[in-house]
């Protein structure tokens, strides 16, 4: 509790057994009215002098439909009407309702920062051979900083000594932790488990990943949500429509039966009501909670604008290479005619020992040991051929083979083949693909389970897209699009789809794309500055899985945030109908306003939680 | 330029929706929020008279609610 949450329940306690007291003499002791009056103000002053000096204030600076003021009218009221109980006992449950929606909103405020804390507060630094302790953002570039077991690492940077297991989930929401090796590079916001490592930064604190995830996530409550921004202007007309609804309950009725007090008493009921904390606070509160939870799992939402169309998307918008796909290439499929496999990669490794282009990587991966070729001669836009072993052996592509009069058979394959011969015989061909990452087919499920559409838009060829289509299970697929191509497909899904639309890339070529979306997805992408600007939502890793979840994130956090309003207003709505039938007695008026509020901001925080 | 600063002791919803829209309404500020969930308030302004308007953007703070704090 705060110094001042503190005192605010010593003088409810105090004002409580004032009340008390004040009770026990009005039943025992006879005396005239003002006497009554003069015992209950004590308490009532107790509990509600700052209401009525706050509200005295706000007339001042001519804004009268304030909640103070409305309290404060309310209770002075019942003192006038002869209810002075009532008048005291009012006060007294409104600011022990103030009292809990204080607590409520500060702890959840500060869960939910809690979430978002993974600012390192110091980094030490080596400096001329002795360990120093200074402010991250004191750290150069090029610096040696130390990071022992248990501690944060403050700045981006490659291990220079030692190794170590990394947690990164405070970035990532991954609990599986990373090791790390002297040149392995380490992002900022991990935390070392278990050895000490040393870490020559690459980056300004101020560019580091945390100092990136922090930025998102803390300006995110800026970009407002339409139901928000509706809520603050529904607060606008609602208030003066109570208050202009009591009067006339004030004045008609009197004015035709004559029960003035009666009236004016049920009036006052609507002035509780008419505060709409209940919403103002709970569903700020609700957004903020769901972006802090996404965070956690290391989805980051620019606003809770975002998440509200999240929760809308209708249509899902995949890129392949390096989003569905993992973007590097490998051997997926061999394919010996008279040789063994081994044998087949062997010699085509060999042969490609000395190439740097990427096919040559991948086969060099997947065959580790390979001979010295000799007589090495690449040749552009073909292959290679040399001597491995002895043996004539060329390693290229179809054309190649027709040049060589060799009788290679025509393969169509997903991805880029490889044909092998050796002396001008053909000994088989070798598929280089992209590797689909093990959970894209998952969460297409997932998203299809939720009754969203999937799209892959690709700039590769068609038969490379129709596989990968195929395997993952989308609904459809567009190939080789250039990158105006994929803007116009994309303008033609969103005048198709009835709901949002998303896309998700990896950010580097396809901004212009993340940008047109409804809701733009950039995954790994906390390495590019582009990627960050142009996109909505930033994945910290890079698993389509966070696709569902995010959506599953958001669509809790709206249903939430409706459940309140709803509530709310059926609550509020009730007491005022029964308040005018004289039904509902005033505490039941504090409740609606007061109790409704910390219901509803207990409800927000459940968007914090993610299964 | 756009500038955010912390607040301390904004204790109300409504009271941090009255800041933003008196802030809004200063001469020379382009656009302003006030989060009360983050405790902090955005203020983008001219260059040049950025100082001066964030002494009335103070003013204007202290009369909605004097109990909170600007950080500059």
């Amino acid at each position: 509790m705060t110094r001042k949450q503190k005192k605010s329940l010593i003088r409810i306690i105090v004002s409580a057994v004032l009340l008390g007291a004040a009770f026990l003499i009005q039943k025992t002791v006879d005396a005239p009215f003002w006497v009554y009056l003069l015992i209950y103000l004590v308490p009532y002053f107790t509990v509600g002098y700052d209401v009525l000096i706050k509200s005295a204030r706000n007339i001042a600076h001519g804004d009268v439909f304030d909640e103070n003021f409305l309290m404060s009218l309310a209770t002075i009221g019942a003192f006038f009407t002869g209810e002075y109980v009532e008048a005291v006992f009012v006060m007294l449950f409104y600011q022990v309702g103030e009292l809990f929606q204080s607590i409520a909103v500060g702890k959840s405020r500060k869960s939910i920062s809690a979430l978002m804390d993974i600012r390192p507060d110091s980094a030490c630094v080596v400096r001329g051979g002795e360990e120093c302790v200074v402010s991250p953002d004191e750290v150069e570039v090029g610096e040696i900083i130390l990071v022992r077991p248990g501690e944060k690492v403050a700045i981006d940077g490659v291990v220079v000594e030692g190794k170590s297991s990394l947690d990164t989930s405070a970035l990532t929401g991954e609990s599986v932790p990373v090791n790390v090796l002297t040149g392995d590079a380490v992002i900022s916001g991990s935390i070392n488990k278990t050895g000490v490592i040393k870490i020559r930064t690459t980056k300004p604190f101020g560019e580091s990943t945390v100092s990136k995830i922090l930025e998102l996530v803390e300006n995110a409550s800026s970009k407002k949500a339409r139901t928000e921004n509706f809520i603050t202007r529904f607060s606008k007309i609602y208030t003066p429509a109570v208050v202009g609804a009591a009067v006339l309950i004030a004045l008609v009725p009197s004015l035709i039966t004559g029960q003035w007090s009666e009236w004016i008493h049920r009036a006052l009921i609507f002035l509780v009501v008419s505060c709409p904390c209940a919403l103002v606070i709970s569903v700020p509160l609700a957004y903020f909670a769901g972006i802090g939870g996404a965070s956690s799992q290391g989805i980051l939402i620019k606003g809770s604008n975002y998440l509200e169309a999240l929760a809308k998307t209708g249509c899902v918008v995949f890129d392949k290479t390096g989003t569905l796909t993992k973007g590097v290439f490998r051997v997926t499929s061999v394919s010996p005619v008279g040789v063994s496999d081994d044998e087949l990669l062997y010699l085509a490794a060999s042969a490609e020992k000395y190439s740097t282009h990427p096919i040559a990587l991948s086969l060099r991966e997947k065959c580790e040991k390979t001979a010295e070729p000799t007589d090495v001669r690449e040749v552009s836009g073909e292959g290679v051929e040399a001597s491995v072993d002895g043996a004539a052996v060329a390693c290229g592509n179809a054309r190649m083979m027709k040049r060589l009069g060799v009788n290679a058979p025509e393969v169509d394959a997903a991805g880029t083949v490889v044909y092998v011969a050796a002396d001008g015989k053909f000994i088989g061909h070798i598929v280089i693909s992209d590797e689909i990452k093990p959970d894209s087919a998952e969460a297409v499920r997932a998203l299809r389970d939720g009754g969203i559409g999937t799209v892959i838009l690709s700039g590769d060829k068609k038969s490379a897209v129709d596989k990968a289509a195929c395997e993952i299970g989308v609904d459809a697929s567009y190939s080789e699009l250039l990158p105006e191509g994929k803007v116009d497909m994309m303008e033609k899904i969103i005048s198709e789809s009835a709901g949002k639309v998303a896309f998700v890339g990896d950010g580097i070529n396809d901004a212009p794309v993340l940008m047109r979306a409804d809701v733009g997805i950039a995954m790994g992408a906390l390495g590019s500055d582009a990627a960050i600007e142009a996109a909505d939502v930033v994945l910290t890793d890079d698993r389509p899985s966070k696709i569902p979840k995010a959506i599953k994130i958001s669509r809790k956090t709206t249903a939430i945030v409706k459940q309140n309003i709803i509530f709310s207003l059926i609550v509020k709505g009730a007491v005022l109908v029964l308040g005018a039938l004289g039904i509902a007695p005033m505490w039941a008026a504090v409740f609606a306003d007061v109790g409704v509020a910390v219901i509803a901001i207990l409800n927000s925080i459940r968007a914090m939680k993610i299964k | 330029m756009k500038k955010t600063f912390e607040l301390e002791d904004l204790d109300c919803a409504v009271c941090a929706a009255k800041m933003e829209d008196a802030i809004k309404k200063i001469d020379g500020v382009n656009d302003a929020t006030v989060s009360f969930m983050a405790q902090k308030m955005t203020v983008d302004a001219d260059d040049d008279k950025f100082d001066d308007i964030m002494k009335k953007v103070v003013k204007a703070c202290k009369k909605v609610e004097p109990d909170c704090r600007i950080k500059i």
